[in-house]
């Protein structure tokens, strides 16, 4: 449905895996771009902690990966698409508290594993499609003209 | 709030007629993103620039790092960059909410599984 719809913005930011030097960087200019277009303040917000979350997890986890920004009138989506080990059990990997992270990652001040169900909590529809050995693509959409009715 | 915690300013000198009214506090980024709301104060004893990152995406007013920890220079670079006032004390965390709970500052959400309020 989003191809029908006036692309206002499209970009690719690519992430670089396996260190922390710059994890955070794309999610920042995400969140400014957002800021730019004057969209509502919430919808930035939560655009900003996806994009983040999904960051991370690339630094975290990938050996490399984009994460693409799309904005209609209507939609904001991110995809995070990358390279890397991928997940074998993706409820498993859904569940709160359930991570693979390493003590590195961890003394950086993340692996709790809230991440995933933190990205499907603040968008209002979240695709995850993985495959071992090959890599993650997460799919999430924030409706810009919904953002009262969310539950 | 720099008496209250006998804090040292290191980011945002110009910002200091900052009004807070809630707080939230954690080591692990991972749960200050699932709890953390716009506007409300970070105190943390994590000092690498991913704090900062963390506050820029949730839009945290300012950032208060306890126990005498001191931030990076890329964190307080960071900071600068992204207007993100930073505060260190030498209190340890648990003093630190407690100084600023009797001066009226409350939680950003008081239970996790309550609500899934995430503005």
């Amino acid at each position: 449905m989003i191809s029908h719809e006036t692309l206002i913005y499209e970009n690719s930011f690519p992430v670089e895996g396996g260190t922390f030097k710059n994890a955070g960087r794309i999610s920042t200019r995400v969140k400014a771009l957002l800021k730019e277009m004057k969209l509502p303040r919430e919808i930035v917000r939560r655009a900003a902690v996806i994009s983040y979350e999904a960051e991370i997890n690339i630094c975290s986890y990938a050996e490399r990966g984009k994460i693409v920004l799309r904005v209609t009138p209507k939609f904001v989506t991110i995809e995070a698409i990358d390279e890397g080990r991928g997940i074998a059990d993706i409820e498993l990997a859904m569940k709160e508290g359930y991570s693979t992270a390493t003590d590195k990652i961890r003394s950086m001040g993340f692996g709790a594993g809230m991440g995933l169900s933190n990205m499907r909590n603040f968008s209002d529809t979240f695709r995850i499609i993985s495959e071992v050995d090959k890599g993650t693509r997460l799919k999430m959409i924030i409706f810009i003209d919904r953002d009262h009715d969310r539950v | 709030m720099k008496e209250i915690l006998d804090a040292e300013v290191l980011v945002g000198h110009d910002r200091l007629d900052l009004e807070v009214t809630e707080a939230g506090s954690a080591d692990l980024m991972s749960d200050v993103l699932v709890f953390c709301k716009a506007g409300s104060l970070l105190l943390t004893g994590l000092t690498n620039p991913q704090v900062i990152y963390t506050a820029d995406v949730l839009d945290i007013a300012a950032v208060i790092m306890v126990r005498g920890k001191r931030p990076f220079p890329e964190t307080i670079q960071l900071a600068e960059k992204l207007q993100i006032p930073i505060l260190t004390t030498k209190y340890i965390l648990f003093e630190t909410v407690g100084r600023l709970y009797t001066k009226g500052i409350v939680s950003c959400i008081q239970k996790v599984d309550e609500t899934r309020d995430i503005s």
